[in-house]
């Protein structure tokens, strides 16, 4: 099953002065947003394997666009998240089923490697409610500079029958990091944590 | 250092969302303590020296949280925890919680093994937090991915930050994703 996209929404978001200096090179996230119909509006489903093809189908599409809006290689991005927003006439459920089992996979492709968990939140929602897109270092999930998360929303979704799928992808952390702790240069990312 | 003006904490006990209704009714739990933030309006380099006094705040109020779950321990299978900035401080003051946050919640419930998942905003007065939730000792047991809304109306002020910890003794009312389940967990590296 392939997804029925209403619209797309890419936000980058530059910050080029934090607390009054100026930050070169300036940090950036970008998220890809996607708002789609939730092919089980009409009622409880036990079965949503159709949620688990449109996650993979996602997590390409909206990985792409995501490092696309950076401008970057895919070897260049440093962290990532991932969310949704599930529409009234859905269950939470259904985001878990777009985000966990395979909206990872076809994200990795995208950033190249990608050896750490991908964070990710999750709400029931309506139209213009926001959500917190976690955001942790791809390939080691203990680098402290890099936790952080890019609040998105969209102002006309996600609708009762939709979902909203939003993917981040950053290339750097947090402005001015300072509180210590393993840093992007010290990161082995081959177990995922260090 | 961080003077605390209150600690707001809220339970949610959910018996089912739309599906047969769980055996036992899933629990979760927020704490979010607003306090002054010293960094405040000025550029601070050296804000490191934070983390250590926030520790017994860190310890207080996951002490707080679980009394307020009325759970034991035992219970808790998964957390979560954030931070709100107010408008004259900066994104990184947020950061100080990882450690007095996240290692608080780690002691009280025995020496946890998997990462606490996080987030962090620079937000105004009644602005809500999204707090990722996910398994104390194996971070990819897909039912127990989940996430906690927190928000206080009178908090942040702007010279203010809310730290916030969340709890829950388990995951998804609904689960059905599959994945790694709690039956399968080893609980040694912290992912699986």
């Amino acid at each position: 099953m392939k997804a029925i996209v209403r619209k797309y929404q890419i936000i980058v978001e530059e910050t080029c002065r934090e607390a009054g200096k100026d930050i070169h090179p300036s940090t950036r996230k970008a998220a890809a947003i996607a708002v789609i119909e939730n092919p089980f509006k009409d009622g409880f489903s036990d079965d949503l394997e159709e949620l688990m093809q449109i996650g993979a189908e996602m997590g390409d599409i909206l990985g792409r666009k995501a490092v696309d809006a950076l401008g970057i290689s895919p070897t260049e991005a440093q962290s990532y998240g991932k969310a949704a927003i599930v529409g009234e006439a859905g269950e939470l459920e259904h985001a878990a089923a777009v985000l966990h089992p395979r909206l990872g996979a076809p994200l990795r492709a995208a950033v190249e490697k990608g050896a750490a968990l991908v964070p990710s939140s999750k709400k029931m929602g309506g139209i213009g409610t926001a959500i917190d897109v976690p955001l942790g270092h791809k390939d080691a999930a203990y680098v402290r500079s890099h936790f952080d998360a890019i609040e998105v929303r969209m102002s006309d979704g996600p609708r009762s029958g939709e979902i909203l799928i939003a993917v981040a992808v950053t290339d750097s952390g947090r402005p001015l990091p300072r509180v210590g702790g393993l840093t992007h240069d010290e990161a082995k990312g081959e177990d995922g944590l260090r | 250092m961080f003077e605390v003006r209150k600690i707001v904490v809220s339970v949610d006990k959910t018996f089912h969302d739309g599906g047969p209704a769980a055996d036992l009714p899933l629990i979760r739990g927020g704490a979010c303590a607003i306090v002054r933030n010293p960094f405040a309006g000025d550029y601070v380099q050296d804000i490191a020296h934070g983390m250590d006094a926030l520790t017994p705040l860190g310890e207080e109020m996951a002490g707080e949280l679980i009394r307020a779950m009325g759970c034991p321990t035992e219970a808790v299978e998964a957390y979560g925890k954030g931070a709100i900035v107010g408008a004259s401080g900066e994104l990184e003051h947020g950061a100080l919680w990882h450690v007095p946050g996240g290692y608080a919640m780690r002691r009280l419930l025995g020496e946890t093994k998997a990462i606490v998942p996080s987030t962090k905003k620079v937000g105004r007065m009644g602005d809500a937090i999204d707090i990722p939730i996910s398994h104390i000792n194996a971070a990819y047991v897909r039912s127990h991915f989940s996430t906690m809304t927190l928000q206080v109306p009178d908090a942040p002020k702007d010279d203010e930050i809310v730290f916030c910890l969340a709890m829950a003794t388990g995951g998804r009312i609904h689960d059905r994703m599959g994945g790694l389940s709690t039956n399968d967990v080893k609980g040694e590296d912290g992912l699986r």
